[in-house]
């Protein structure tokens, strides 16, 4: 009834391998995408960007690079914070050392480079796997983390410690620096976001994708059935390095402005990213948007409703918060551990039959 | 006739080709304990080869050497008239040999199609950059190797379920399911470790039709691990018998029925 | 007699060996359930950190969540007025510690039976997310002095033992009491806890858990009952540890990143050993303060503390990933 499938049938393999073969669901992404780009940059604000829709829209693309690593391959990362701060630092240096260039270029490189980094650090995954794996990525989340802070180098020596993203502009209009205008942040990061979804997307449907998921199931299996782990494992820590740099530079240039490593990319900030992507939905592009949102709301709904409308001081609510958070991760892990994005299926498979039962 | 060099024809009209893989002194060791002792046969192209012996016999670890999962301390694996180096699982999967395994090994977290499909992966070459732009030649040769898969699918007649993920089908289907992806992957050389174990009569008469059939229309040569007898001595045209890692019989079935070493190891005698 | 930086560096080393103790103290309460579930539990220093909060509370008289009462409904309660002597309250800090294990046994673990590792592993991460938020809210997140009366400060006696080594220059070794009570605590619960492993019947009921879930059921053990067994043994430990390094350093928050300092401990030591916890904890203790005195303070900027036990451990994962005394992990196809 309200969402129609019957009648609706793939002819061709190429049909039936598209992202949204229903066309109701097509339509719907098509509808969203006019909304992000040509409804919401003329009634945005300042509030909304920043509380909202830029730390979402970064957070989503860093989320669909976790996503990709432990969602898709299977190999555990704790060191997405540490990630993050490769792509903003490298962003800072190449933003400093080479003011001409453009931004947009300067935030996919900090991706390259730090998609570099992240597959140095994965290839330990070459011999030990899970847990330990997990364990051996915190070891780059503290280690990066003490490289920014200590090695002069990365900050440009100044004395604060602090980085500070200069003013840079796109297209005649102000990306970064505090007089950015809303729109031009929200638009800068939806750019990013759209092309980073549209490129995981295809990565993840096709023969990579596969070769990622069968590492993740069955490694061994995979690797006698032909998939060269070594290959497999890497491109996963690059691609998902590639993302999540990406996602630091854009945090960093355009988000905060200012930062210093070790409050905004410590092992906290790792931990949200693969909250994320838990409660959205491990292997799933939708399910890293679907967490990114969950995880940016949350709080901001709780400070409007319980601080805002109840008076309740912030302290409570940031506890209430962490008690919110953990005990949906461990009922998502328990229930649903393919998150929101399982959910969300699930609840179109009700649709299709409602108002039966089944 | 197996003796002859060149190939020739069988009783039932099928074409058995010269000698496609060796087996040369195979000695496999974990630790102390001797898996495979000094072991040597052949296998011919076309063929459909059994293993069979008592359970721990090494009938698996065998498997595994011809897999390149384990790598024998002594010997050598011949394959197309030459030796094979000591090389990596994929690697020797992209020689053309593909398996299927004792314990279901299934990727759990993907549907029938998608399982079959990873059996084509070492056939689909677009890289990195192809795969993240997608159209073009990504998009062409998903589609192209869509269609070989769908015609395995036809062939093992699992058309119903290519959409349900592999965790919810009975062991029947999975088995099934397993078989399908090694033949996706167009195999010179094909593997089956024990593929009717938990299997009833019926199970077990679907999969011995399914297996002559992949031997007759497309000429795959079979290894099998097998312990149903009956099975074993329908299909097969020539049988190696292990135990203790040793072989104490290699010849067509017939042959082998009747060895007595093998029948005070493994066949045991009929009582009335 | 002996030149100052040597006995400076021989100072930092005793320092190391007291931290490394403290550090298989926490490392202890991880084997403890790694070994009976196969669940590395990053909620063990929130525990201790809940463990402490909780203590304390009982010794104040404090009303537990005083903080969401007054907010809901205006009041402005804090404490009940009585103070309960530290034994007391020990017992029955461990009593609310006993209780949280079954809790988290039977809402939690039971349902994630036979799950790999790794969930596992984020369920302990959630489940410290839930307990930090709950102890806050429970206690209060302001920082807390916890006195149950261990001798504290430096060792006079130490001290004057080993003021000759400095010969003219008067030198002796600034070593914690507290320390030192810490450790001799740590020595007795590695003890009693590999006694009661070995020669009980629910300690081997335990090792037969940590080998085979199935098997263990099959000759009658009750998983639920050695899981609570097990957790509660933690929660002791970890009572026990957040005593210690509350008593050192106050009871707050960061008490909970005890967990993070346990992981290279344990990769070290083998995720399975007891006996290994101890040893990867003076290694690491040692190993840390050393290479800071040595080359870190020198050469790399210092703060190396931070991130020195991450890369040992990470060495170690590469080339023995079973640790010094853990087993070895076999993978068959």
């Amino acid at each position: 009834m309200l969402y129609r499938e019957s009648g609706d049938f793939s002819e061709t393999y190429k049909a039936d391998s598209q992202t949204f073969p229903i066309k109701f669901d097509r339509y719907r992404y098509y509808a969203v995408l006019v909304f992000a780009f040509l409804v919401i940059p003329f009634i945005i604000n300042d509030y909304w960007a920043n509380a909202v829709l830029v730390p979402f829209l970064i957070y989503a693309i860093a989320a669909i690079g976790l996503n990709i690593l432990v969602g898709y391959c299977g190999q555990v990362s704790l060191g997405t914070g540490g990630f993050m701060a490769v792509g903003a630092y490298a962003c800072y240096k190449l933003m400093t050392a080479f003011p001409e260039v453009s931004i947009m270029i300067h935030v996919v490189v900090s991706g390259g480079i730090t998609a570099a980094v992240v597959t140095i650090f994965g290839l330990p995954s070459l011999r030990i796997k899970g847990f330990y794996l997990a364990v051996a990525t915190l070891a780059a989340q503290f280690f990066l983390v003490w490289l920014f802070n200590r090695v002069a180098w990365f900050y440009n020596y100044s004395a604060s410690g602090q980085i500070n993203a200069p003013d840079r502009t796109v297209f005649g209009h102000l990306v970064t620096g505090p007089n950015t205008e809303a729109w031009a942040k929200y638009m800068i990061c939806l750019v990013f976001l759209t092309v980073a979804g549209i490129l995981a997307r295809n990565m993840t449907r096709g023969a990579l994708g596969r070769k990622w998921s069968a590492i993740r199931d069955m490694d061994i299996a995979a690797e006698i059935i032909g998939v060269n782990p070594l290959m497999a494992k890497l491109s996963a820590f690059a691609i998902s390095g590639f993302f999540i740099g990406i996602s630091g530079a854009l945090f960093f240039s355009v988000y905060l402005g200012a930062t210093e490593v070790g409050e905004v990319f410590g092992i906290q900030k790792s931990f949200l990213v693969l909250f994320m992507i838990i409660i959205g939905g491990l292997g799933s592009i939708f399910g890293s948007f679907a967490g990114a949102a969950f995880m940016v709301l949350l709080p901001v709904l709780l400070k409007n409703v319980l601080v805002g409308g109840l008076g309740w001081d912030t302290a409570l609510a940031a506890h209430l918060e962490f008690v919110i958070v953990g005990a949906l991760i461990i009922v998502f892990l328990i229930a649903e551990p393919h998150g929101l994005a399982q959910l969300w299926r699930v609840a179109k498979e009700k649709l299709r039959l409602w108002p039966f039962p089944h | 006739m197996f003796d002859q060099a060149e190939s020739f024809v069988t009783a039932d009209g099928r074409t058995i080709g010269a000698v496609m893989m060796e087996m040369k002194n195979i000695t496999l060791r974990f630790g102390g304990v001797v898996a495979i002792k000094d072991i040597s046969f052949d296998v011919r192209e076309g063929e459909i080869r059994a293993i069979i012996g008592p359970n721990g016999a090494g009938k698996s670890s065998m498997l595994n050497v011809i897999s390149g999962f384990y790598h024998p301390q002594e010997g050598e694996v011949w394959y197309k008239g030459a030796r094979r180096p000591e090389m990596k699982p994929f690697e020797v999967a992209r020689q053309g040999i593909a398996r299927t395994f004792q314990n279901i090994a299934l990727f759990e977290g993907m549907s029938v199609l998608d399982n079959v499909m990873t059996g084509r992966l070492n056939h689909m070459k677009s890289g990195i950059l192809s795969q993240a732009i997608w159209y073009g030649k990504a998009e062409r040769e998903e589609t192209e190797n869509r269609a070989v898969v769908e015609r395995v699918i036809d062939f093992l007649e699992i058309q119903h379920i290519r959409k349900t993920p592999v965790s919810r089908l009975p062991y029947g289907l999975k088995k099934r399911v397993e078989l399908a992806r090694a033949l996706a992957a167009d195999p010179k050389l094909l593997l089956l470790d024990e593929p009717m174990a938990g299997m009833n009569v019926e199970e077990k008469e679907d999969m011995s039709r399914f297996i002559l059939d992949v031997n007759d229309e497309f000429g795959t040569t079979i290894v099998l691990i097998e312990h149903d007898m009956g099975v074993v001595m329908d299909l097969s045209d020539r049988v190696v018998v292990m135990d203790y890692g040793k072989k104490i019989g290699d010849g067509p079935p017939d042959e082998v029925r009747n060895n007595q070493a093998v029948i005070d190891a493994y066949l045991g005698v009929a009582h009335d | 007699m002996f030149p100052d930086q040597f006995l400076f560096g021989v100072e930092v080393l005793l320092n190391g060996l007291m931290a490394g103790v403290l550090y298989a103290l926490v490392a202890l309460g991880f084997v403890l359930i790694f070994k009976a579930s196969g669940i590395f539990n990053y909620a063990q220093g929130v525990m201790a950190l809940f463990a402490a909060l909780t203590l304390v509370g009982i010794m104040d008289g404090q009303v537990p969540f005083s903080h969401l009462i007054n907010a809901i409904f205006g009041t402005d309660v804090h404490h009940f007025g009585w103070h309960v002597p530290a034994f007391a309250a020990i017992l029955l800090a461990m009593a609310v510690m006993v209780g949280l294990a079954w809790m988290v046994q039977h809402f939690i673990f039971r349902h994630l039976v036979g799950q790999e590792p790794i969930i596992l592993f984020m369920a302990t991460i959630g489940l410290a997310y839930f307990m930090e938020g709950f102890g806050d809210m429970m206690w209060g997140s302001d920082i807390k002095k916890l006195d149950v009366g261990i001798p504290q400060g430096g060792s006079f006696w130490v001290e004057e033992i080993t003021a000759f080594l400095g010969g003219s220059n008067f030198y002796g070794f600034f070593i914690d009491k507290l320390d030192i009570v810490a450790a001799v605590v740590a020595i007795i619960l590695v003890v009693l806890l590999v006694a009661f492993a070995q020669y009980t019947k629910q300690g081997r009921a335990m090792r037969a858990v940590a080998d085979d879930h199935q098997a263990a059921l099959s000759v009658g053990i009750s998983l639920s009952f050695i899981w609570v067994l097990v957790w509660s043994l933690a929660g002791f430990v970890a009572l026990v540890a957040g005593i210690m390094w509350g008593a050192k350093s106050g009871v707050q928050f960061s008490l909970s990143l005890i967990a993070l300092k346990a992981l290279p401990v344990l990769m070290l030591g083998g995720f399975t050993s007891i006996p290994g916890a101890i040893v990867g904890g003076l290694i690491v203790g040692v190993g840390e303060k050393l290479f800071e005195f040595l080359i870190g303070a020198p050469f790399l900027g210092g703060a190396t503390e931070n991130w020195f036990a991450y890369m040992l451990a990470l060495v170690f994962l590469v080339f023995r990933p079973q640790g010094l005394f853990g087993e070895k992990i076999i993978e068959r196809v």
